[in-house]
């Protein structure tokens, strides 16, 4: 559904999205992540045929970004950076506007925003004048708005920001739901807990370029190595009296605990369970120690900015 | 076809439900529709006194359309700050992306801003005219003519579309309201100025010159309307934050496309300045045929006025002209009063001139220059017919040695100003409007530098050494 080659955009001397290529399908959410300024906002706006790009091409729902524009546009719904509402009009006869730009019957446009304004639980709200609302019930109309023709792809930059914890929750829902529903989804975001919960795929761009591009697991594999797995004991033991698979490496020991890091988990775990009983090792626990985006995402950066200053 | 115009209506149904309830706008329009016929009205009635005193009707009968006119202006100035923030505002809100990215084409949205825009100020011109109109009636005040009426209504319409126009055209071009709102002294006092010619001609009572003046403004208008359409990108309004004065971006936009890539003056001349003068070809071609009209204009108003003003002169006084223009060989004294480098200035000036008009209207005032310039011809052929003089011999004497470089050097640099006035109005897909002004720029240079001085000199040496000799030695035949 969404497809770039080499998607570069330059602005004058300043190169705000280098050779982007992307591919996500129908029934995929693709999060984008980078700093402030790093081309993500740039990379949505020519996805949406705002900007026409520099050099490669791009196709979304089918239709290139630069011959077929308005088809794109009415194929995309965009939650825009800033929610961009108009704030004398009341979110009614906002939905209703939007609607009609995008050629809905009037039928159509009465179901469809009353539905979503009771999802988002703005009914109450629904006559009043949008600057009335606060920071979460006007990010919650702009996704609204993004939904309101049905749009087979749905680019959304920052979806849950502003937003407090259960309206948050009720939009990442909402997100998942879409996703089950076929839709192609890219997002922008900072908030790296929902990507880990929502995204299939995830591209870290900085300065314009993607730095790496990936499901969560293989970034955590590709950037973290391999998986780092404690043990701990009921009580003080002599964990050095374990004889541990060759491709498995310990780490570090305690009087109750040990890590090791295992490169191939599925063929060596099961030999380091069975290693612990033969010598009635105390087990407590074996787990897998915790990998987050985060640490991922800021091993990214870190050795892009090192190599940045090397250079 | 009907689907693609509701799209339009839509945007001005949006964009004016929005003004409406916005205090701030409407507040002070409806002060100016209400106030302002009533001020005018006392104004008036206290001029009425006054010229009554010296027994002015004249003034007196032209003082209630030129009030009309006024009245009909002051609401479309107040109401422009609605077209000027049509796009810039929006984009100063941030909700302008939600409406590019929704599948609405360039024009829709444009036309859809330019509706509002002009329809808001007019309703509100209309209705205080129509306020002043129910005053005047109400006293002993002469009511102007159906067809004055009828100007009038044309000439506010004509502002308002003209103002509107090219306040959207700098909503789109600016990034910030502030800027534009700056700017807007560019509309106001270019239009101010503008009444000021059509009071005179209103007091004059001249209706044929006022019919120009509206047909003029509409089609300065609809250029204005069609040169925003060409540069209105969806890119170009998200793409820029701030206004930066980036003055080595513009040197290199104009040095690069001045030079473009000539490896010697020879290249640049031959290759450079040839490519150049292909693209204006078209122009020139238009410019040749506009000649051919002007002369023929030129030579038929003074046919037509001239030999009214000669019918009604008394035989001694054709006499005396007569001799006046047979005994001129004083000319041979102009050889030493207009000198070549006075011509040359004179004439260099002149192209200038139609140049910076040309770039103000796109090309119209330009063009219009030149009209008045190469009519010139055809009105001297005029002249000497009916001074009962032959026209060729003088002609082939006084204009061809030097005209035969002078007007190609005016025909070359109206072509030009045609060309960047046709340029602009034309979308330019990935350019700015600022990119495509330099690129323009630069092409006026190289030809104006590269062919029109040049030509301009020869003739003024010429002009200055040649022809009054030509020219006297035709004359005392």
């Amino acid at each position: 559904m969404i497809e770039t080659h080499d998607l570069t955009k330059q602005f004058h001397d300043f190169l705000a999205v280098d050779e982007v290529n992307l591919s996500v399908d129908a029934g995929q959410i693709l999060a984008i992540l980078g700093q402030n300024g790093a081309g993500k906002t740039t990379t949505v706006r020519m996805l949406t045929a705002l900007l026409n790009p520099t050099r490669g091409w791009a196709r979304v729902a089918g239709y290139d970004v630069v011959k077929n524009g308005h088809d794109v546009r009415s194929s995309v719904g965009v939650l825009t950076e800033q929610h961009g509402l108009y704030m004398r009009m009341t979110a009614i006869e906002y939905l209703d506007f939007f609607g009609q730009v995008y050629s809905l019957s009037a039928a159509a446009r009465k179901i469809r925003s009353d539905h979503l304004l009771e999802y988002f639980g703005l009914t109450e709200a629904a006559k009043r004048r949008i600057g009335e609302y606060s920071k979460g019930m006007r990010q919650k109309l702009a996704l609204a708005r993004a939904m309101m023709h049905d749009p087979g792809v749905l680019l959304l930059d920052e979806p849950t920001s502003a937003m407090d914890p259960e309206s948050a929750r009720l939009v990442r829902d909402e997100i998942a739901r879409l996703k089950s529903s076929q839709r192609t989804i890219v997002i922008c975001s900072h908030n790296l807990t929902e990507v880990e919960a929502l995204a299939d795929q995830i591209a870290i761009i900085y300065r314009g370029k993607i730095l790496l591009q990936g499901t969560l697991e293989d970034m955590k594999r590709n950037v973290l190595g391999a998986s780092e797995y404690e043990i701990k004991f009921s009580g003080a033991w002599d964990s050095s009296r374990v004889e541990l698979p060759k491709d498995v490496e310990t780490l570090s020991r305690t009087a109750t605990s040990f890590k090791v890091r295992v490169e191939r988990p599925q063929e060596s775990n099961p030999l380091i369970l069975k290693a612990l009983s033969e010598v009635s090792a105390p087990v407590m626990a074996f787990q897998e120690e915790p990998r987050t985006l985060e640490q991922v995402y800021l091993k990214v950066m870190a050795e892009a900015k090192g190599r940045e200053n090397v250079q | 076809m009907f689907s693609k115009f509701r799209l339009v209506w839509l945007v001005a149904g949006r964009e004016l439900k929005d003004q409406f309830r916005d205090w701030r706008v409407l507040a002070p329009m409806i002060i100016l529709i209400i106030c302002f016929p009533f001020l005018m009205n006392e104004f008036a009635k206290q001029t009425v006194d006054f010229l009554n005193q010296y027994d002015a009707n004249l003034i007196l009968d032209r003082f209630v359309p030129f009030s009309i006119m006024i009245i009909g202006f002051f609401p479309i100035t107040i109401s422009l700050v609605v077209a000027l923030e049509a796009f810039v505002g929006e984009k100063e809100r941030g909700t302008i992306e939600p409406i590019l990215s929704a599948p609405l084409d360039d024009w829709q949205l444009y036309f859809g801003k330019l509706l509002v825009g002009v329809a808001t100020p007019l309703v509100a011109s209309y209705l205080s005219i129509a306020l002043y109109l129910i005053l005047v009636m109400r006293q002993d005040l002469n009511m102007p003519s159906f067809m004055v009426m009828v100007q009038l209504f044309l000439l506010t319409t004509a502002h308002a579309t003209l103002m509107v126009s090219a306040a959207i055209v700098i909503s789109v071009q600016s990034t910030s309201v502030k800027a534009a709102n700056l700017l807007a002294s560019f509309i106001v006092i270019p239009v101010a100025i503008l009444m000021q010619g059509e009071a005179v001609m209103l007091f004059w009572g001249n209706e044929q010159v006022l019919w120009l003046a509206i047909a003029g403004v509409m089609i300065i208008s609809l250029l204005l309307i069609r040169v925003g359409i060409a540069h209105f990108q969806r890119e170009y309004l998200l793409g820029r934050e701030i206004d930066v004065i980036n003055l080595g971006w513009i040197w290199r936009t104009f040095w690069i496309n001045f030079i473009g890539g000539a490896r010697s003056f020879g290249d640049w001349y031959t290759r450079i300045l040839g490519s150049s003068m292909r693209r204006i070809l078209p122009a020139l071609l238009a410019v040749a045929f506009i000649a051919g009209i002007s002369v023929w204009l030129g030579y038929d108003w003074i046919m037509v006025n001239v030999s009214q003003v000669i019918e009604n002169a008394s035989p001694e006084r054709l006499e005396k002209m007569g001799t006046s223009i047979r005994q001129m060989p004083e000319l041979s004294n102009l050889e030493g009063s207009i000198s070549a480098p006075f011509l040359f200035m004179n004439n260099t000036r002149a192209v200038a001139v139609i140049f910076l008009a040309g770039l103000v209207s796109f090309s119209v005032l330009g063009i219009l220059l030149y009209m008045v310039n190469i009519g010139l011809i055809g009105g001297l052929f005029a002249v000497f017919e009916l001074l009962g003089m032959h026209p060729w011999p003088l002609f082939l004497a006084g204009i061809v040695p030097h005209g035969v470089f002078e007007i190609p050097a005016l025909m070359i640099g109206s072509a030009v100003a045609l060309y960047m006035g046709v340029s602009i109005v034309t979308p330019q897909t990935g350019k700015s409007m600022g990119e495509v002004i330099l690129e323009l720029f630069a092409d006026w240079v190289k030809i104006f530098l590269g062919v029109v001085v040049p030509l301009l000199a020869v003739a003024a040496l010429i002009e200055s050494y040649i022809t009054p000799g030509l020219l006297l030695s035709v004359m005392t035949k």
